[in-house]
């Protein structure tokens, strides 16, 4: 029953919020409901890594070690982001960008949208992992145009548009891959479960299953944010409030990968593991050259947020394209460091922009002398994206790269560290200018609240200790990565 | 297997790709809205024909289920948005109308092409038809990258959408019955959100062009 409690606790959670008018204490009660995600998330892990999967619904929920690493990814990240609410719709409803009512769609869609998160992650049945993760689209659209204005509007029919559309391939993927699975004598009620598609992967029709894994890239790489399907990204990460953009760039768009994961296993035993490969390489790297292009020239700093979202994603790509248990393994762990990392970004650059009044960069200066706390965890948090030791990043990069030279894709690795290298002069380039810039006035230092800093802090700390000590987490990776890769 | 089976199922499935080509051809918002009504009918009708040759209870429910999700409200959603820019027409698409037409034609060429690579693993009665849905997924997405209105794009996506549920009947005889719960669910709630969005909409973005839309770039 462990499954269904996990789905519980924020769907409960829904319910609370839709029930009462917006107040404080129902953002630090969202935020309680995270931290219990996350511990039922450790206790899934714990319990799925030493025992075997466990079940519940009569088998409609199921976790095994994956989905189990996957709980604790959405627990934290959401843990992250609803410790920010109270805070954020508080400055939203003084700024008179939003008032007490939509704060409350808000308190309720946000737990809506990680309710499907953790269903998708935790859904037996592949058709059902379908279903949630397109009702993740419909949730966030409202959070993506929560300021009402029109470019708030625009960005949030551009996503859901485009979203929709790119998805509805996935789903036309599953319907194949469903075809190709009943022509083998599976059962029409089983025959989407994953435990039962692994058993016959090896039996699935070659010619149908490329159609099929095909659509599925392009379908759930809309999500991901890949290219060629990625425009929506920039515009609703750039639009929704800092939390959100949280949730979207750290556990939205790698719910979608896990997706991908789950069919690459299947694809693989199907096709073998050259077609699965090359899929994943044309796409990552396109990912990580067009981020790369259009982070030179960014002015926005949530915009500059969003690229590397997708150059990251581009990253996991290519680890997905090695596809050995070292390589998935280092790509779980990317999942979970640049969640935090970025969550951290997002938030303080939501800070950022409430005290600035902007997000253009240009006119965001000094930040490390006006506010040095502030300041340095955006700094400490950049230097952990661009793959600074001791912080995760480094550590799932490296892993990464050695799993992909392993399988003989040195070349795609050459052009991935020039890539990271031209970015690394860009956002360098675009931090000093907000962190060492002369101030435009000269003011005394103003301190940070601890209610900001405090969360902010231990996050970086965490990435930075999952980096140095990777024993809390090895086993779990280790295990995880074995349900998708052989 | 009777002939007016087969019949009935090649004159339903024709009705849907037919209607799809029909919303191309059509400038009126509102006869375009009463082609997707006769299109959500049809695809009900398939759903039908085959719970009956099937004696598949779960694909008989489904079909009520289509023939109310996208027979009845889905086209009523529309009209209430076709309302709202009654005397709006298709001004100027990106591809002009009879051009429209003959790719329409060459997609469904290729739409054979494409279907031959998965009949050929379960050649039926049903299966055989499988081109048309894809056809009808095609013709929409051609729709979604030409027109530029804002109800010309949504659709586009009903259009997608029920070309894919027409390639599950014909294909598979539906996917199991929770999973098409799920995504009829889905699809609603995605034209209830994009109704929403067009009636919430600033009055410039609501009466302009979707290719307007610029507000956010690089």
């Amino acid at each position: 029953m462990l499954c269904f409690y996990v789905l519980l606790v924020p769907a409960v959670m829904a319910i609370i919020a839709a029930s009462f008018s917006w107040r404080a204490w129902i953002g630090w009660t969202s935020a309680g409901s995270s931290a219990l995600i996350l511990g039922l998330g450790l206790t899934l892990s714990v319990r799925t890594t030493l025992d075997a999967p466990v079940m519940a619904l009569h088998g409609t929920l199921r976790a095994d070690p994956l989905s189990a690493f996957m709980v604790l990814v959405i627990g934290t990240i959401s843990l992250l982001a609803t410790l920010f609410t109270p805070r954020t719709m508080r400055q939203e409803i003084e700024a008179g960008v939003t008032d007490v009512g939509r704060a409350r769609h808000y308190a309720v869609l946000m737990q809506v949208f990680i309710t499907c998160m953790l269903l998708a992650v935790l859904a037996a049945n592949l058709g059902i992992m379908w279903v949630s993760i397109e009702a993740t689209t419909i949730a966030t659209t409202f959070l993506v145009g929560h300021r009402r204005t029109d470019e708030a509007f625009e960005a949030s029919w551009k996503y859901i548009v485009l979203c929709s559309i790119g998805i509805a391939l996935a789903f036309l993927g599953t319907v194949l891959v469903y075809y190709a699975d009943l022509h083998v004598g599976a059962h029409h009620s089983t025959s989407l479960d994953w435990t039962s598609l692994m058993i016959v992967a090896h039996h699935l029709n070659p010619d149908v299953m490329r159609l099929a894994f095909a659509l599925l890239v392009l379908g759930y790489g809309t999500k991901v944010g890949l290219v060629p399907m990625h425009s929506w990204l920039p515009d609703a990460h750039s639009q929704t409030p800092a939390p959100i953009s949280a949730l979207m760039s750290g556990v939205l768009l790698t719910v979608a990968f896990y997706a991908l994961l789950r069919f690459r296993a299947i694809a693989e035993m199907a096709l073998g593991a050259e077609f699965p490969r090359t899929l994943f390489l044309v796409v990552g790297l396109a990912s990580l050259l067009l981020a790369t292009a259009l982070l030179i020239a960014q002015r926005d700093l949530k915009r500059m947020l969003a690229y590397s979202s997708i150059e990251h994603m581009g990253l996991l790509a290519l680890g997905a394209a090695a596809g050995t248990p070292l390589a998935i393994g280092a790509v779980l762990l990317h999942i979970l460091g640049h969640g935090i990392t970025k969550s951290v970004l997002f938030l303080s650059s939501g800070e950022i922009a409430h005290n600035e009044g902007t997000t253009e960069i240009a006119k965001i200066t000094g930040l490390l002398t006006r506010r040095p706390v502030l300041g340095g965890i955006f700094g400490f948090g950049l230097l952990a994206l661009v793959g600074f030791p001791p912080f995760s990043i480094f550590v799932s990069e490296l892993s990464m790269a050695r799993a992909e030279v392993d399988v003989g894709l040195w070349w795609a690795v050459a052009i991935s560290l020039v890539c990271l290298g031209v970015i690394f002069g860009a956002i360098g380039m675009h931090a000093r200018q907000m962190l060492l810039g002369e101030p435009l006035v000269a003011t005394a230092p103003v301190s940070t609240a601890r209610s900001v800093a405090i969360p902010l802090v231990g996050a970086l700390v965490t990435c930075a200790l999952i980096g140095v000590l990777a024993w809390p987490l090895q086993s779990l990776l280790h295990s995880a990565a074995h349900v998708v890769a052989r | 297997m009777s002939t007016t089976y087969v019949g009935a199922l090649e004159l339903a499935s024709g009705a849907v790709l037919v209607s799809a080509v029909m919303t191309l051809w059509l400038r009126q918002v509102r006869s375009i809205v009463s082609m997707l009504r006769l299109q959500g009918i049809a695809l009900a009708a398939v759903a039908l024909l085959l719970a009956i040759h099937e004696h598949d209870r779960g694909l008989l429910i489904t079909a009520f289920l289509v023939l109310l999700v996208k027979g009845v409200v889905v086209p009523s959603l529309l009209r209430r948005v076709a309302d709202l820019d009654s005397e709006s027409r298709e001004s100027a698409p990106l591809v002009n109308v009879s051009a429209s037409l003959v790719f329409a034609a060459v997609l469904i060429v290729l739409s054979y092409v494409v279907g031959s690579r998965i009949i050929f693993l379960a050649p039926s009665a049903a299966t055989h038809l499988t081109p048309i849905g894809i056809a009808t997924v095609l013709v929409g997405y051609f729709m979604l990258v030409t027109r530029r209105r804002v109800v010309s794009k949504i659709v586009g996506l009903i259009l997608v959408d029920n070309g894919i549920a027409l390639v599950t009947f014909l294909l598979t005889a539906g996917v199991p019955l929770i999973v098409e719960l799920g995504s009829s669910l889905d699809v609603l709630l995605v034209v209830v959100v994009l109704q929403f969005l067009i009636l919430n909409m600033g009055r410039h973005l609501r009466t302009s062009e979707i290719a307007d839309m610029k507000e956010l770039h690089d």
